[in-house]
Order: C-alpha cells, then structure tokens, then sequence
C-alpha cells in the first residue's frame, strides 16, 4: 500500500528560501534510509504557491486565480511517496520524518493513504458499482 | 496507546528493522539460525515491555542493543560448557573475554554488508529453491512464517519445516556468512536475483489457485530488489531485475478483468498503467546500462519490456527492436521459452507465418510439450491464419495444461470463438 507523506508549508517556506544546510542534510539522510528499506517511491519539493495558480468551478464556469495563497496551512509545501506492508509500517516511518523546517520551528506532516487495487477478489457490491462504470479505485 | 495499538505499532518496528537485526547478530554469532532466535528473543522482549513503557525512540537501537546482549552472554556461556570438558579451561575464558568486545564493536559497524552477506547466505546453492525463497523472505522481507504460508498456499507448517530444515541445511554446511568473492560472486548473485524474480513471478502469474496474480508477493520481491539495488549499486544486473519488476508491477492494475480475468498486454488499457512505476523502471534500466550491463539476462528482458512501455497504443510497439532483443537473449540465455517468445515477436514484426515457422521448429523440445503457453502460442499463430479447427485444439491443450483456473477460463473462451460458424466472423 501507498502513503503520501505531505509538508504543509509555512510563512517562510512560501518566500521560497532554501533550507539551511542542516535541514537538508537530515532530510537527505531520512530519504536515502527510506530507498535502503526499499519504500520509497517517489519525492520532491514543491516551489512556492506564488508560482502556482488555482482554478476555481463555480455553477458551470471556471476562473483561474494565480498565486500567492495566503493561507499557508493549506498548501502543500512538498511530498514523499512510499510504498509499505502496512498503516503501522507507514506511521512508524513518519514518526521518523525530520521536523520539516528544522526542530526549533513550527511545521506540520500529513500523511495520507493512496487509493489502490489492493485486492483482485472484488465483492458483489463492488462488481455491481463496477458494472455502473463507477471506479472504486481511482 | 492500547495494547493491540503497541502489538501491530511493534510489528510495524519488526517489519523495518529485522533484517538488519538478524544480520548483524549473524556476523557476530556466525550462525542465521542462532541469530534470528536471538532477534525473536529480542521482540519477545519487546512485545512485553513496549505495551507498559511505550515504544521507544529509537526501536531499532533497543531491539538490536537486547539481543546484542544476549547473544554475549551465550558466548559465554558456550564458552563455560566448553570449559568444563575442556583442559583449556582458562585459556578460553580469556580468549571469550577478548572476544566480545570485538563483537561489539563489529555489530555498530555499517550493517549495509552486513544485508548483503545474509541475502546471499540466504539465497546460498546448497539449498533447493523452496527453501531459499522461503528463508528470504522471513530474513530479509521481515514477513512471518503464516504470512509466507498464506502467500504459497500451503500449510504454516509445511514452510516452518522448510526454514528450520535450511538453517540446519546451512550450518552443517558450514556456509560462512560472507559476500563471495572472486568468480563465485557472479554464479551467487544470480542466485540472489533468481530467488527474488521468482518471488515477484509466483506474485505476477500465479501458478496455481483461483487467483492470476497474488499482488503482495510482486510488492515483496519488488523491495528486496530496491534493498539490493542500493547494497550492490555497481552490480548491473540487479538494477536490470528491478527495471523488468517495476515495468511489469506498472501493468498489475491493467491486466485482470472486473471479475478476476487475465488480460493480456496487448488488449490491456494503457492508460491504466501505472505511470511512476515505468519511471523508475526506466531509470532502473539506463542504470544498468549506463554499468555496461545492456547484455545482462534481466537487463535485456527489461528492455524488451521498456519496448512496450514506450508504446502509447499496441501498433506503436517496434515489434522489430523487440524481436531483435529477444535474438540476443536467446544466445546469452538460449532457452525453448525465450524461443517460443521470439516467435511470437517475430509474427507481430514480420506476420503469423514468419512466426508459426519458427514455433513449428520448435515443437519436438521436450520441455515445451507441458509449457502452457506452447499451445497458447500456437493457436493464436494459427487463429490469425485463420486455420480454426487446429487453433480450437490447441486453445483446448493449452487449458488442459494450466493449473490457473482464471487462466483456463480464458483459454476455453477462446477456444469456443475458433468454433465453426462463428469462426468467420471478426
């Protein structure tokens, strides 16, 4: 099964500055023990959301707003993908995420589980939703 | 936390650390079978502290520090009996005495090697295949005796025998615990390879049951190859097996049906592959060859795969470059099966009849008479030519030879459609 560990983002990390070597160096450390035990995926930083834009859909229409957002704990400040045994396995791994924007400073994770074809042996339900065109996967 | 909380937090701890719990106590012990008892000991120990006094910090250092101690006390111990029938009494007192803080010294060590030594004991030649699949995945996937059980479809005990037989198969062997060397490396880490492809293929197609694919044994075999991938990362052809793991992995939610139904790669919808997995397969696959190892058995059949991960629609795929690819394997690895392969590339590249000459050719291989896909081959080959009644007899040998019930299904299916009167139709 597929978590996604997210970094919600801060004041700081929207001006978009580059972590202190420190910092980079603990998550550079965390990774490559995620790579060793084979789980990690997929991970990257997110640039800040002053380069990013939302599209808002509203009783039919659409409207792009560009960036900045000003509501940093809603944004996402960067991402890793990992691939575990099970829900235990992927907390005990996030207990072990460095603190985001160094161990003095205010930061948040949140992980999340990815939807997935976990098993082949889909029950009646499933098969009629199925049989519906509704995907009960994606 | 409530105490089934710690119990599955703890098996959560086990799954991440063992390995590297058992082959560190390996290396200082010398024996797996005493060195994964010492790891059990551990999380016993473990499984009755953490619930009162919460898990620690760092699980890992506390697990590794009890058995650790453990282990230097039945050093000892041994040392005491030895003692006792032996006239070297104080001798080897004072040799145990000197000993074990090399031990511990050893043990904190990078346990990288450490990995790397339990994986090819692990997968050592002196045990039969069964055994070496087994014993690696309950050393080196962390999974449970049931887990593996369930897994295979065979009885707990039947694989708790199996393991208890390697342990005792590998210590009257003697086999070190060591990374070979030399020419032996070559021979051993296509062994270690070996064990994991068959993993992730008992995962892949199953070879028996009700189910086509068991998609946990593909997720087990696909880890220990990106474990091995960074223990050996100047070794091309495992970078080669996970290339070819990650690039069929991508298709697993495109090849069964809504009800449980192989499809096969070229009715498969592409849009359902899973897109990341072919990234890192590609990856995977220019670092092998970017280590000069384009030739290697997997590598080849990695970029046979990458052929068809390229293609956005079956008829962009270069059934050319594919059969090509597999003319190459097929001297570096010449095999009835590769052949068969080739055949059937060679009829995309060039027509059914190019590719029926060949299988045609092939058809008194011993081997291949049980092989499943022989038939199966043959009686699509022969379906495109539009000779139906030797294609429904083949369709029809071909399902009497699978033990795959989703298999047979499909393979009777088609063998109804070559039936006279509606043969004709599209």
């Amino acid at each position: 099964m597929r978590f996604m560990i997210m970094v919600k983002a801060t004041a700081d990390s929207e001006t978009g500055a580059m972590p202190a070597e420190e910092l980079f160096t603990a998550m550079a450390d965390y990774h490559e023990e995620l790579v060793k035990a084979g789980v990690l995926l997929d991970a990257s930083g997110l640039q800040p959301s002053s380069k990013g834009w939302r599209i808002k859909y509203s009783s039919g229409r659409r409207t792009v707003v560009d960036g900045p957002f000003t509501e940093s704990k809603e944004l996402i400040a960067g991402y890793t993908l990992i691939q575990v045994k099970s829900r235990e396995e992927a907390r005990e791994w996030a207990k072990r995420f460095p603190a985001p924007f160094g161990e003095d400073a205010e930061g948040e994770i949140e992980v999340r589980q990815l939807y997935e074809l976990d098993d082949f042996e889909p029950g009646e339900s499933v098969e009629r939703f199925r049989a519906m065109g509704v995907s009960t996967e994606e | 936390m409530a105490a089934p909380d710690t119990h599955r937090a703890i098996d959560a701890v086990w799954r991440i650390e063992s390995a590297r719990l058992i082959a560190g106590l390996a290396r200082m012990v010398g024996d797996i079978g005493l060195a994964e008892d010492l790891a059990q000991d551990a999380l016993v120990s473990a499984l009755e502290r953490w619930p009162e006094s919460g898990v620690p910090d760092n699980p890992g250092a506390w697990l590794m520090a009890t058995a650790k101690n453990r282990a230097i006390d039945q050093i000892r111990r041994r040392a005491l009996v030895e003692r006792k029938h032996s006239e070297l009494g104080y001798e080897l007192e004072a040799l145990q005495e000197a000993a074990v803080p090399d031990l511990e010294a050893a043990i904190d060590d990078d346990f990288g090697d450490d990995l790397l030594r339990l994986m090819f004991t692990a997968c050592h030649p002196v045990l039969s295949a069964e055994a070496r699949v087994a014993l690696t995945l309950r050393l080196l996937g962390g999974l449970t005796t049931e887990e593996i059980a369930r897994a295979y479809l065979v009885p707990t005990s039947t694989v708790a025998q199996r393991i208890v037989r390697a342990k005792r198969t590998l210590a009257d062997a003697r086999v070190p615990f060591e990374v070979p060397r030399g020419v032996d490396r070559e021979a051993r880490l296509s062994s270690v390879l070996e064990v994991i492809y068959l993993v992730f293929n008992e995962g892949y197609t199953a070879t028996a049951g009700e189910h086509w694919m068991r998609p946990l044994l593909c997720e087990d075999a696909l880890r220990l190859g990106r474990i091995l991938a960074e223990l050996a990362p100047q070794e091309p052809e495992v970078h080669g097996l996970v290339a070819l793991m990650e690039i069929q992995a991508s298709r697993a939610r495109a090849r069964v049906g809504p009800c449980g139904e192989p499809i096969l790669l070229l009715d498969q919808n592409r849009a359902r592959w899973d897109r990341l997995l072919i990234r890192r397969g590609l990856a995977a696959l220019a670092r092998a060859e970017g280590l000069g190892g384009a030739l290697g058995f997997y590598a080849l059949q990695a970029a046979i795969a990458a052929c068809h991960a390229r293609a956005r629609a079956p008829e962009d795929t270069d059934w050319v470059r594919i059969a090509e690819l597999y003319d190459t394997l097929a001297r570096i690895a010449p095999s009835p099966i590769v052949e068969l392969n080739r055949a059937v590339a060679v009829a995309m590249a060039y027509g059914p009849e190019a590719g029926l000459e060949l299988v045609d050719a092939l058809a008194p291989e011993r081997s291949l008479r049980e092989y499943r896909y022989f038939p199966g081959v043959r009686a699509d080959l022969l379906e495109r030519l539009g000779r139906f009644d030797e294609a429904r007899a083949e369709f029809e040998r071909a399902a009497s030879l699978t033990q795959n019930e989703r298999e047979r299904d499909l393979l009777l299916k088609r063998a109804a459609a070559c039936a006279p009167g509606i043969a004709n139709q599209p």
